[in-house]
């Protein structure tokens, strides 16, 4: 053995350096067979890929600087009395945990540029991924296999919800203290065990002495931990179904066209991390964010005007502003409904668009994997659904910062709620129609451009003095293009007797899904795209109009 | 219904394969294939290649400078030192330094390598197939049977008092983890029914933190006050300040249309609790013409002339009202505790 292996280890000349380390590697960790199946994959472009890149860039950075935070920030009530470097908050009470972010932003070089990074990256955070959602809802790149990689998205914009929330709340400035207390009142109205929940949260009445210790934990260790699983799975699950890509010359449902990961993807995508924690730097240094020493710290008898969440809080803080005040006291209970429903509102909006890939494939009954992102305009329906859900959101925004728009364009606040309250149940609805008649029409200039051809802008006049408009016909891979999208017909309860005359059962979900699959694609619904035939008609008989 | 079984079926065949030429002559709408690809200025030119080059180099170079920035900003500016940046104001000029000079070093490594693969590297697309994810039913009936086997020698479903009283003791498991979180508060029992009030406590200015004198309080103003006793290094100051915290105006008594209200009241002093009944803010927006208070947390306005009902906002209902008196030597205090929760509503309210 031992001369066999001696033999064989001595080769003429010796393997490279980084071979040979790819060579231990490999004994121990097998990379070959991983590098062979990913070093080359291909993926595709498309400027809407990045959005998630975006997010998972930004919460790259969060934990980078949030790790840096946490070397510095004290999670602590105990009172003290300040007298730190910011002269303005000389000889005021303070828990340790508001000192130690004055201390972070005056005392420590670079201190603030990370925490303002930190903070604006969160934004960002959310941000990148509410508009990552979007592009996977409007394109049904939700569809199977990704539902799971949906919910996993999902998941992780909820939890970044709820990290951002805790994160903000840690200062315990007189801003935050006051959204922390919001949530108190608002867990106060769970009927039965709000008060319980409540008890329990802040180990005793609000504001106690636990809440930072205990928001501290879940900030930088429970929910960052859960989160950091998911997007791992969420990457892992790109990788194994591989991206979706839009229909083009050559893109079919059963390959996926781009360049290689080594070397283009690696440039590109590992560049945009750069690009991203730059820009993000950049804004760090030119725009203050959350400037706690300018609010004070946290006492709960005290509050400024114009508070407001954080963006992604503020629907929910718009849900709770509009709400009529209803409260309901029976056998010797109160029922806070003016809250309650706000509350649950804001759990079932969220639950709603979660849970649209599962109601779309029950509709379509269709069964087979989907790699082609659609055209949001040849799925009217859920493309104004996604616009009536982002309506709803957005309306609640509104409601969120009614203040503010009372104080910034002279309006009145009375009017804005009503604005809002009529805006939540009308705003969705006109979205959804105005939305689907854009993408049917969309559709029927699709269809004309396939059959007629493109408008060429040149005028040309007859022999008898007619002016027409020459319309030149489209290349091959634009035929292609505009007409490899699928489309569904109708599903059909079929006849209500079988072929014995006895009577069918037809039940209420059969009917249900009969009723949503033909407003989803059925008559109205949908354009239907142009056949072959029709195309040869028209271009073989009597030349173009 | 047969696709979900047969995975092969499950990829929907759709026009032709990547490469191919047109497979159909016939249809219009054929895929026809990959088109052929365009090569850049850099495929072509080896000058624009180099000018390519040169410009990635910059920015990687221009990225050493900003580190080399970032560390002498770090050392050279003192932390308090601010500066006039136009158009951005008075600023810190250590954090403008030290932001400006990382975004550029982070910015122009991701630019440079952003143009390298733009430019420089192959654009050629490539193909690859994809595989149906679900696994092919040769695969799928091998790992039921290795599951069958596996479930047949633990015998796990013959021995069905194992598995009984297995599951049992999964299920009981998690509760010593639920019982172990019962000490993370007290239980409300009353206490979000109680505040310090008592009869007999002074109303004691925050301001001035001196007990309130009926005459202190004239029409108009808005005073806040908290009971006799509290002190603001207590340990437990902010809970207590939470329910305690007291908004005192004076109406002119004919002005008050509540009777209890009225009778609450010394002379038309009024004492409100400052905590909204929606959701906790502390109320500190006066109108003295109309004498509405406004919550600017959420808007909910209270008419203090009649009884703190809700006029406006979320609210649910009235501000308790503490009722008060004035003791022998002229000060105000309160004739006992509110006789409502303060704050928001809860289940238990009633």
């Amino acid at each position: 053995m031992s001369t066999a292996t001696t033999t064989e280890s001595k080769p003429q000349q010796k393997a490279p350096a980084g071979e040979r380390v790819a060579d231990w590697a490999d004994g121990r960790l097998g990379i070959y067979s991983l590098a062979k199946a990913n070093m080359r994959k291909i993926f595709p472009d498309h400027w809407s890929f990045m959005l998630g890149e975006i997010a998972m860039y930004s919460f790259l950075i969060i934990i980078l600087t949030g790790v840096y935070l946490t070397l510095f920030f004290h999670p602590s009530m105990n009172e003290i009395v300040y007298h730190g470097s910011y002269a303005p908050m000389h000889g005021i009470r303070m828990t340790e945990a508001y000192a130690s972010t004055l201390d972070i932003s005056f005392d420590v070089r670079g201190g603030l540029l990370i925490r303002q990074i930190h903070h604006w990256a969160a934004l960002i955070f959310l941000a990148a991924m509410f508009v990552h959602m979007m592009r996977v809802f409007f394109t049904g790149a939700f569809r199977k296999p990704r539902e799971v990689n949906w919910l996993f998205g999902f998941l992780l914009f909820v939890l970044g919800m709820f990290t951002g929330f805790t994160g903000y709340s840690l200062p315990d400035d007189l801003l935050s203290g006051t959204g922390v207390r919001f949530t108190q009142g608002a867990i106060l109205s769970v009927p039965v065990v709000g008060t319980y929940i409540s008890m329990f949260l802040f180990g005793g009445e609000f504001p106690g002495h636990d809440m930072v210790a205990r928001f501290y934990s879940v900030h930088i260790l429970l929910l960052p931990g859960i989160m950091l699983g998911l997007m791992v799975a969420h990457l892992i699950l790109v990788f194994y179904h591989k991206h979706t890509q839009f229909a083009g010359p050559g893109r079919t449902n059963n390959n996926v066209v781009g360049m290689p990961l080594l070397p283009v993807y690696m440039a590109k995508a590992g560049g945009f991390f750069f690009l991203v924690f730059g820009v993000i730097a950049m804004i760090s240094a030119l725009f203050t964010i959350n400037p706690v020493w300018a609010l004070g710290p946290y006492r709960p008898d005290q509050v400024s005007t114009g508070a407001q969440p954080d963006w992604y809080m503020g629907f929910a803080e718009g849900l709770v502003r509009v709400m009529p005040g209803w409260e309901i006291n029976l056998w010797g209970h109160t029922l806070a409904l003016g809250v309650f429903i706000p509350l649950t509102l804001f759990g079932l909006i969220l639950a709603v668009i979660a849970v649209w890939p599962f109601l779309e494939s029950w509709v379509t009954g269709d069964k087979r994997e989907h790699h082609i992102a659609q055209r949001p305009r040849n799925s009217p329906t859920r493309t104004g659904f996604g616009v009536a859900w982002i309506t709803v959101y957005f309306i609640g925004l509104v409601g969120g910062g009614n203040d503010l728009w009372a104080t910034h364009f002279h309006l009145s606040i009375n009017s804005i709620t009503w604005f809002v309250r009529i805006g939540f149940f009308a705003g969705p609805v006109l979205a959804f129609i105005i939305t689907k008649r854009i993408c049917l029409g969309l559709q029927r200039r699709d269809a004309e451009k396939v059959l007629h051809g493109r408008e060429s802008g040149i005028i040309k006049r007859l022999p008898h003095g007619e002016f027409v408009e020459i319309h030149e016909p489209l290349g091959q891979d634009q035929l292609h293009t505009l007409t490899a999208h699928e489309q569904y017909a109708p599903a059909e309860i079929g006849p209500s007797v079988d072929e014995n005359g006895v009577e069918r059962k037809v039940g209420p979900t059969q009917k249900l899904r009969a009723k949503l699959s033909k407003g989803m694609y059925g008559e109205g619904n949908q354009i239907a795209k142009p056949t072959a035939e029709e195309y040869k008609e028209i271009t073989s008989g009597h030349g173009h109009h | 219904m047969s696709s979900q079984e047969n995975p092969e079926e499950s990829l929907p065949a759709e026009q032709g394969d990547a490469h191919g030429e047109v497979a159909r002559n016939d249809d219009p709408f054929a895929d026809p294939g990959l088109p052929p690809h365009k090569p850049r200025i850099q495929d072509l030119d080896e000058r624009a290649a180099k000018r390519s080059e040169r410009v990635v180099a910059f920015l990687f170079t221009l990225s050493m400078l900003a580190t080399v920035g970032f560390i002498a900003s770090f050392v050279a500016f003192p932390i308090d030192r601010i500066v006039y940046v136009w158009p951005l104001g008075h600023v810190s000029a250590l954090n403008l330094s030290l932001g400006m000079t990382l975004g550029i070093a982070l910015f122009c490594i991701g630019a440079g390598a952003v143009h390298w693969a733009r430019t420089l590297m192959s654009d050629v697309e490539v193909a690859d197939e994809r595989h149906p994810i679900s696994a092919t039913p040769e695969v799928k009936a091998k790992v039921m049977a290795d599951f069958k086997a596996g479930a047949q020698e633990s015998a796990i479903g013959r021995r069905k008092l194992i598995r009984t009283t297995m599951f049992g003791a999964l299920a009981l498991v998690p509760l010593s983890g639920v019982v172990l979180l019962r000490d993370l508060g007290p239980l409300p029992e009353k206490r979000l029914r109680t505040t310090s009030w008592a009869k007999g406590k002074l109303l004691i200015n925050q301001n001035t933190m001196e007990p309130l004198r009926a005459e202190d309080v004239v029409v108009g103003s808005l005073t806040f006050a908290m009971p006799e006793g509290l002190k603001e290094d207590d340990h437990d100051f902010n809970t207590k300040i939470a329910k305690d915290a007291l908004m005192i105006v004076r109406i002119q008594p004919d002005e008050i249309k509540d009777k209890k209200q009225r009778e609450w009241a010394h002379e038309g002093i009024v004492a409100y609790s400052k905590i909204c009944t929606h959701v906790g803010c502390p109320i500190s927006l006066y109108e003295q013409q109309t004498h509405h208070v406004l919550c600017p947390c959420h808007q909910s306005t209270f008419d203090l002339s009649d009884g703190a009902r809700v006029i406006f906002g979320p609210a649910g209902h009235a501000l308790p009202q503490l009722r008060i008196g004035v003791n022998g030597e002229g000060y105000l205090e309160a004739l006992g505790d509110f006789d409502e929760p303060v704050g928001p509503s809860f289940w238990e309210r009633g």
